[in-house]
Parts: structure tokens; sequence; C-alpha cells
């Protein structure tokens, strides 16, 4: 990972000092051992404080919606597909984009690591292959793959899909068998079971909109949960507003998701929100074969059509 | 009043399906008179926001009707709003809601007799599973 952040350093630098771009959106150390936190580089001097880690969490793309300068910007493979998305919808002009591409080997869950440390963490060491986590008289070596978040073991593309430039070598895709697992399991259970299940996922959300706010494709100038006349949703923490917040959230993303798991991290109730948008994920893949963000020239799958879409639910 | 007479919210497109109510209402064919009817410009038009709003006051069903594929007074519209509505009745059903509450049909301004056909059909399957229970909102609207 530090040869990451040396030539994420090393390329900012280069273009900042180029004039190619006014800034360069990264990410930096944060103030907890297991965060870092997005940064926005303006000088060669400010570049020096670029990282990359098992940390970077945040989707960065939330940061160039309709952006007037030049942007350099730091890419997860995930990330890339959203800026893709984002070049489509006209949030930002590929011309002003420069794309640091980052082939990723995954984040680690915030949970995950926060339940093996045995006190305040005071760092956390990523080669790849282990992460060594340091804190107050402890010191933990685990595998990546046993800490990983969840969307990083169902990823479909490590690689980005769009960059100018790479910060090391591409990483082979990984091999997924059952990509939809946990959505399968839902959908087996019976209407009841479902509707319960869904109400105890949700019955820690306090509607802080954390994980709106964590998400690239929520640029909306008016979000519905804002919306008064019509008010669409309330505004409490009653079961049902929460419910119809959560799926109406997963139904504006339906298509343009990317799974990148910006929302479910910056939950602070460690809810699992993905269950509604790796639904429309899943039919959107099975029903149309369309994958938000592969393409350029591809609009995301509830913006196109064909004539011969699946028509046996209309009577 | 033993029997369950439940309340259904229909969307009509305008140029279709709101002629086909119309066709039946003046051919006097008979159907269940438990809907409502909103006249929208296209099924296109609809939006999930409308449909969850109906649940959440407490309809017992929704029923959405446009023009037949290829004959959208929009060119396009009822196409866009097949994908919308599928991936939406998957969503519904996914979070627990019971499937029959929500229906989708294409009827044309001729089709008189399969409007009143699809009223029944619409009418009778959420009769059967009675007064909807999920997706209220019980408390009182704040803003």
């Amino acid at each position: 990972m530090d040869a990451y952040t040396d030539k994420i350093k090393e390329i900012s630098k280069k273009i900042l000092s180029e004039g190619k771009v006014d800034v360069v959106i990264g990410f930096r150390k944060g103030t907890l051992g297991y965060m870092s936190e997005p940064y926005m580089a303006k000088s060669e001097k400010e570049a020096e404080n670029l990282v990359f880690d098992c940390n970077c969490r945040m989707n960065l793309v939330n940061y160039v919606t309709n952006r007037k300068d030049k942007v350099g910007i730091v890419v997860k493979g995930c990330d890339s597909r959203n800026l893709v998305t984002h070049i489509i919808e006209n949030k930002i002009k590929r011309e002003q984009l420069y794309i640091i591409g980052v082939p990723c080997t995954g984040l680690a869950d915030k949970k995950a690591l926060l339940d093996l440390a045995e006190g305040e963490i005071t760092s956390v060491e990523d080669d790849n292959e282990t992460i060594t986590i340091k804190g107050d008289g402890f010191e933990k070596k685990v595998a990546k793959s046993d800490v990983l978040q969840s969307n990083c073991k169902t990823c479909i593309k490590r690689n980005p899909v769009i960059f100018d430039e790479l910060a090391g070598p591409e990483v082979a895709e990984l091999e997924i068998s059952d990509r939809f697992a946990d959505v399968d399991e839902v959908e087996k259970m019976s209407a009841d079971e479902r509707w319960n299940f869904f109400g105890e996922l949700l019955s820690e959300c306090t509607r802080c909109y954390a994980c709106r706010n964590a998400c690239p494709l929520c640029y909306c100038p008016t979000c519905f949960v804002d919306e008064s006349r019509p008010q669409w949703v309330g505004k409490s923490d009653n079961e049902t507003d929460v419910l119809t917040y959560h799926f109406l959230r997963a139904f504006h993303d339906a298509g343009r998701c990317t799974d990148c798991g910006a929302c479910e991290a910056a939950c602070p109730m460690d809810i699992k929100m993905r269950y509604f948008t790796r639904k429309t994920i899943k039919d959107c893949v099975e029903k149309y074969g369309s994958e938000a963000g592969m393409e350029l020239d591809k609009r995301p799958a509830l913006d196109q059509y064909k004539i011969n879409d699946p028509n046996e639910f209309i009577k | 009043m033993s029997e369950f007479e439940p309340k259904i919210i229909t969307f009509l497109c305008n140029w279709c399906s709101y002629g086909a109510a119309d066709l039946a209402g003046v051919s006097r064919f008979q159907y269940p008179p438990s809907m409502r009817v909103i006249r929208v410009p296209c099924s296109g038009r609809v939006s999930p926001k409308m449909i969850l709003s109906a649940f959440r006051k407490g309809a017992d069903g929704v029923w959405v009707s446009g023009c037949h594929p290829g004959d959208c007074h929009y060119i396009s519209g009822n196409y866009y709003a097949r994908r919308k509505f599928d991936v939406l009745n998957e969503m519904l059903e996914y979070v627990g809601i019971e499937k029959g509450r929500l229906h989708f049909s294409w009827i044309s301004s001729a089709e008189g007799v399969k409007f009143a056909a699809v009223a029944k059909d619409v009418i009778e399957t959420v009769t059967k599973l009675g007064p909807a229970k999920k997706f209220i909102k019980k408390l009182p609207e704040v803003a």
C-alpha cells in the first residue's frame, strides 16, 4: 500500500506543478487510526499528505459533482464506475478530469477492525495480504481476506474502468461463484418473514442521512425526503417513514449503484442498507444484463429500454 | 357490512386506459366500484413515490394501466415505465408486501371489455388478500 501512496503523491505533484489540474481529491490519514478522510490537495506541498490504504472507504466521486475547475481524483475500481455514471449524467466532463486509478485489493471492514482491537486503534497497516492493527499495548496481524468489507468480497471490478494513470500494476479480478447469495437468502423467506427481517434491519436507523450524503448518486438539488409539498415521506423515525426512505433511496439508485459500500461504511448504526441496493443490482443484471458504469456510451438500466423487455408481470 | 370492500388506487393513462374506462362506462359493462381513478398523462409519469404514497395512506391495492407497448402517445413512455415497474414490483415483494397488491396492465382505448375484466380481476385478488396491514403510516404527518 505504501507503493500506491508514493505513486499517488508522485502523480499528484506532477499534475499540480504542470497545471493540469487545480486540485487533487484524495485521502489523507484521519484522526482515528482506522479511518482515512477525504482531502483536497491544492499544492505540491499539500500533495505530500495524500495516502491510500484499506481505510479509504469513502467514494470521492461525491466531491466532483458539478465542479467547474480541473480536478485530479483518486479512484478505486468501484469509484471509477461511479465516475463513468457521472460523466454519462453530465455531472462532470471527461476533459475536466485527471483520473488516478488505484487497482484495489479491497477495504477493511471498520466494525471487524474494532471488534479485533483490544483498545484504541492508533494505526492500521496494510500490505495487500495481511493487516496489522496497532494500538495501546497491543499489535495484531490478520489476513486481509478475513476483515474485508462485504461489498469487496463480491466485487466485480477491482481495476478502474477509466483512468489516466494507474497507481500500481493491475490486480487480478475476483472469481465469484455466488454473487447475490445474501439477496437470494432473503428472497427465500416468506412475505411476513421478509417484512420482519427489514423491520429488524432498520430498527436502529436514526434517519441521519449519512448514507445519502456519502453516496455519489444522490446529487438531486432537492432530495425527496426534504420535499414538503407534496410530502412523500414523513420526517420521523416511525418505521413506515424509515422503510419508505430506504426503499426510495435504493430505487433512485437502481441501475446506477456500483456497490461501492460507501453508504454502509458511513452508517453510524451499522445498518446493512446494501440489502436494498443489491436487490436492484441483481434485478438489473438478471433482467436487462446491465451493469452500472462499465462503459461510457451505455446509459443506466432504467434510462433505456428494449422492445422485448420482460412483460409477463403485466396483464 | 360483513364483506370487506377494498380501496384501490388506479392510475390510468390519459390516451388509452382512461379511454377504455370511459368506453366500459358508456357500454354499461359491470365491475365492482372499489377503485378510485387518477388520470395521468402517461404511465411513464407514474413515479414509485406515488405508488408508495397510496400504500402509506392505507390503499389496499394499486393498479397502473397504460397503452400497449408500441402504442404510447409519447412514443416510448410506457417502455421506460415497464422497466421501472418491473424493478419496483420486485422491490415491493422483496420488502414483504404480499404479491397481488400491485397490478399493471396495458389496455387500449378500444378494449372496454378487457378493462372491465381486468378491473374485476384486480378487485377480486385484492379482496382475497384482505385489508392492507403493511407500509401504512398510522401517525399523523408532520412537516
